[in-house]
């Protein structure tokens, strides 16, 4: 293991190891810190220009109640689970199949395809802007959670092909020649073979690509504009824009939409961060 | 006879030919996706690079035009300029990943806490960071000038001030992609063999040798994808320049990902063929690198 | 108590002629009425849920569907939705910031609309509405510009409003020698900048300069331009105004001036109610007329106007002139525009101005105190992109006012190749 394990120092680099760690974490974290003790705050507090004192009272139930029960912003976190969901299992479908497809298979132009894939999913947004926003626009799409959901579910297919095509190539092919000897259809294999192998990767890529599309902010405001179709990344900017300067309120916002990805973290962080780090070990 | 015959010819045609469609019709909707959604789009960008169009009416062709005023354009420099410190210091979440990594590499009680909490700035939207960041900065109240007040410096009004801006949103982005490259490198170094750490130890390899001869070298796919991740995320950068600054003071913080909506879509900008002019120029830079990226995957490839 | 402000005496004679209700004469009225409206702060959106409401009650076979988007997404947001999906009213702003609309034809011609009294009711604000001789749309408010000041710190020092430009540095200085900025300002969305542009430019040159200036005839470069960014440098050099104003929206320069650390605020008269919520009232806070600096020009104000449009894709637009005929009435007018309400100007004529001292002073203004003209505001009077390019200058002027050449020469490059 490197660096040496901290056992094998002496007690005191043992203890100034333990004790360095939370300090170091509370370092870290202090700029969301200091926006969850402003969510906590009394509107006065900030007329006062008492930033950073002890709270003059604890208002954490008034001011996340503000943000639930009189914002839209309940209707913003719908619009993104309703855009999060769809697109996650799209994606995850689509590449399910084009990472079949090019893992398993060997014939002309497979590696062009995966290349273009792997080459599709690296470009500037700003470069698919105008064009796509025209599509959404002649399509009857903008300003519908459709017209961003497809844009996702087409972009992402990029990425999980990549992820999901190198995770067939590590499952072990004699299980499929195998198959082919008996004459099972190919399509049999990929939903009775393959894919079960392949539960894994669904569930780190899943975890992966709903945090992504969560945290969308681009095309959000490219393609939506309202409180009926935009997810809330958007929504933050108009809900801060309406209670401009009470940061009480802003930051009990931010913490709301910044919340469920942080959840599917924590419940799913072995998938998670196996979906992350495919391809960082050999 | 021919409906005797014509079932077992046409399922032996498929049988025969079995293996040789199917992927193609494994791939077909991904494909058909992809081609409209992000193949496609890039060739009609570089078509409406070439003309005047307000999004509105009709566009006009106007040639090379586009891309002679961005040559003469200040702001396009500034962006450019921006995009290349972007570039060179979001590299910085690299090293100091790693650093955490090593820090975090440890088995005391509680450490699984400590990498998911020191990991989770990366969860949270870009969106949320440069509204934390922007508190954070804030010259009147901002907890950086209570600290600074500390040491009697300050107050710096860090995104109003044309020399400090970019770096001041790079350390917002920062904060984020170093939890990304931590945890790449925490994964990586799980894996290092200890076989050759032993090794290394009876040549009495310590502290950076160690480091640099024997496990840095097995980080190497690890070190890839971060360098991958961060390339990207340092091009892509909109989010928190949007969110933060609004490309301002004066147009100082902008980038070309930023100044491309600002022509095209943004509250005075009509101009899509403009913008779609720097979408380009932002796309040929990508491509120096997404060509770097395929050969290295290439390379690979071939390996096996 | 309210007193009825009444425009004059001749137009009241005029008016009581006038049908009581525009809105109970019309002829029916079926189907959706579908409205976008960037009327978001709070107040705003409170009187225009009232007026679907109201709209929606007096209609018994209409639904009126009311979407309000945030004011600043708005702003990009009006070219997709008119193309994409469009409504059958959309708010928008007067002067040339309705071009590139009414060039793409996305706004429908409403002369129709302004036929007959309206015409003569909406007189002074026809020509805000008015693009290649014809009207547009319909303004719904206005509102006056001017500098909103700390009464209590000016009594403090023992200062008087400023009457000209000597008077108006003498004043900054006394505030400044006291440890008191004499502005508060937030350029972070560079058009708080444009409205000390327009005020200085509009005192040092006069209105038809200021209007051949940002209607792209006379070159940025003029020695005449020159003198309003020198006459604006005496007042950075001074330190006049709060230090960071880069990192501020016009909201987040508000708390200096309620905690008394700036003396005074440039602004539009939407900034007495944040004002007044902040703890200023009447007796702290008052208002004066951007004084004279060159005596020989007509003082001219800033005004800027709201507005009602039609797009041309709109599915219901009997309903949509209905509804346009009715917020430019005279009573609705009065009721929204009122104090409790919007708290601006109504565009009507035989409408009442409420009494609240701000409005009845800006009302005064802007009627008899402003005979060079009444502009709209940079960003309306200039094309978009124009604005955009000068007022970033603007911004970059007031840090950088050594870079005045470089930003100079900028703005004439742009000029040359925007007014093309």
């Amino acid at each position: 293991m490197f660096p040496t394990p901290i056992e094998k120092a002496s007690p005191t680099a043992r203890i100034a190891y333990k004790s360095v760690l939370p300090i170091a974490l509370i370092l870290w974290l202090l700029p969301l810190i200091a926006v969850a003790v402003f969510s906590i705050r009394p509107a006065e507090d900030f007329t006062n220009a008492n930033y950073w004192g002890i709270p003059s009272s604890f208002e954490g139930f008034k001011n996340y109640g503000a943000v639930f029960f009189q914002s839209d912003m309940p209707r913003y976190m719908m619009n993104s689970v309703l855009i999060t969901v769809p697109t996650v299992l799209g994606a995850v479908a689509l590449s399910a199949m084009t990472g079949f497809a090019l893992g398993v298979y060997r014939f002309n132009g497979n590696l062009l395809i995966f290349f273009m894939f792997v080459a599709g999913n690296f470009v500037p947004f700003q470069i698919l802007m105008v064009p796509v926003r025209d599509l959404t626009l002649d399509l009857g799409l903008y300003n519908t959670k459709r017209g961003l959901i497809l844009f996702h579910i087409a972009f992402q297919t990029g990425f999980c092909t990549l992820f999901m095509r190198n995770f067939i190539r590590q499952l072990p092919g004699e299980l499929i020649e195998a198959a082919r000897v008996e004459g099972v259809a190919e399509w049999r294999i990929f939903w009775y073979i393959v894919l079960p192998l392949m539960k894994p990767a669904l569930a780190a890529l899943a975890v992966l690509i709903f945090t992504f599309i969560w945290n969308d902010y681009f095309w959000a405001v490219v393609l939506t504009q309202g409180p009926e179709s935009q997810p809330v990344t958007a929504g933050i900017t108009s809900f801060n824009a309406q209670y401009r300067a009470a940061y009480h309120l802003m930051s009990a916002g931010s913490i709301v939409a910044a919340l469920p990805p942080v959840l599917m973290f924590f419940l799913m962080q072995r998938h998670f961060i196996a979906g992350l780090t495919l391809g960082a070990v050999k | 006879m021919s409906q005797m015959t014509a079932p077992p010819a046409r399922r032996s045609w498929w049988r025969r030919n079995q293996i040789a469609i199917t992927p193609w019709l494994f791939l077909a909707p991904g494909i058909l996706f992809f081609a409209v959604y992000v193949i496609l789009p890039i060739f009609q960008s570089i078509g409406i690079s070439t003309t005047q169009w307000d999004g509105l009416g009709e566009p006009v062709s106007v040639g090379l035009r586009n891309y002679e005023e961005l040559y003469y354009d200040p702001a396009f420099y500034v962006s450019l300029r921006n995009n290349l410190i972007w570039l060179v210091l979001y590299l910085l979440a690299i090293p100091a990943g790693l650093f955490i990594a090593l820090f975090l590499n440890q088995t005391v009680t509680g450490i699984r806490i400590y990498k998911s909490l020191f990991f989770f700035p990366f969860v949270i939207s870009q969106v949320v960071v440069g509204l934390v960041f922007t508190w954070f900065y804030d010259p009147a109240f901002g907890l950086l000038n209570v600290m600074l007040g500390w040491f009697g410096a300050g107050p710096v009004n860090v995104l109003g001030d044309p020399n400090y801006v970019t770096y001041g949103i790079i350390a917002a982005g920062l904060w984020p992609q170093t939890a990304y490259c931590m945890i790449l490198y925490l994964t990586g170094l799980n894996a290092v063999n200890p076989e050759l750490i032993e090794a290394g130890r009876l040549d009495n390899a310590k502290g950076w040798r160690m480091l640099w001869h024997v496990v840095l070298p097995q980080l190497k796919p690890a070190t890839f994808i971060a360098f991958v991740v961060t390339i990207i995320g340092a091009l892509r950068s909109f989010d928190l320049i949007s969110i933060m600054t609004n490309g301002g003071p004066f147009g100082e913080s902008r980038v070309l990902s930023f100044y491309m909506f600002e022509v095209a879509l943004s509250e005075y900008g009509f101009r899509m063929g403009y913008g779609a002019a720097i979408a380009v120029v932002l796309f040929l830079i990508m491509l120096c690198f997404i060509s770097y990226f395929l050969w290295s995957m290439y390379r690979e490839e071939r390996q096996r | 108590m309210k007193v009825a402000h009444l425009l004059s005496a001749t137009l009241l004679a005029g008016m009581a002629a006038l049908p009581a209700s525009a809105g109970s004469h019309e002829e029916k009225l079926s189907g959706t009425l579908k409205i976008f409206s960037d009327m978001s702060n709070p107040a705003p959106r409170a009187v225009m849920e009232g007026l679907a409401q109201d709209f929606d009650a007096m209609h018994d076979d209409l639904t009126v569907e009311l979407t309000i988007i945030d004011r600043e997404a708005y702003k990009t947001q009006i070219r997709n939705f008119l193309s994409a999906n469009p409504p059958d009213v959309a708010n928008w702003y007067a002067g040339n910031r309705m071009r590139p609309y009414v060039d793409a034809g996305l706004f429908m011609d409403v002369s129709d609309v302004w036929e007959g009294t309206l015409s003569e009711e909406l007189a002074s604000t026809k020509g805000a509405m008015t693009l290649d001789g014809k009207q547009w749309g319909v303004p719904y408010t206005y509102y006056q510009w001017g500098v909103y000041y700390r009464k209590d710190l000016y009594e403090q020092y023992g200062l008087e409003e400023p009457t000209d430009w000597e008077s108006f540095k003498g004043n900054c200085q006394t505030l400044l020698d006291n440890g008191v900025k004499c502005f508060t300002i937030g350029t972070k969305f560079l058009w708080t900048a444009a409205g000390w542009f327009d005020y200085l430019n509009m005192r040092t040159n006069g209105f038809d300069f200021h209007m051949a200036l940002t209607g792209g005839e006379v070159e940025w470069t003029d020695e005449r331009v020159r003198q309003t960014f020198a006459n604006w440098r005496e007042l950075i050099d001074m330190g006049a105004y709060i230090d960071n104003h880069t990192a501020y929206s016009w909201q987040e320069a508000l708390p200096f001036m309620a905690n008394g650390e700036a003396g005074a605020y440039l602004m539009g008269n939407f900034a007495v109610a944040p004002l007044r919520e902040a703890g200023l009232d009447d007796d702290k806070l008052d208002y004066y007329q951007f004084p004279a600096i060159n005596g020989d020009v007509a003082l001219a104000e800033d005004a800027p106007t709201d507005t009602f449009h039609i797009p041309s894709g709109a599915e219901n637009p009997e309903a949509a002139k209905a509804f346009l005929k009715y917020v430019t009435s005279a009573d609705v007018q009065t009721k929204i525009n009122a104090g409790d309400a919007l708290g601006q100007l109504p565009v009507n004529s035989g409408s009442s101005v409420d009494d609240d001292k701000f409005l009845k002073e800006g009302f005064e203004v802007l009627s008899s105190n402003s005979s060079g003209g009444v502009a709209q505001f940079f960003d309306r009077d200039a094309p978009a992109e124009m604005a955009k390019v000068a007022m970033e200058g603007f911004q970059r002027f007031m840090v950088q006012p050594d870079s005045l050449d470089q930003i100079l020469d900028n703005l004439e490059r742009a000029r040359q190749r925007i007014y093309q």
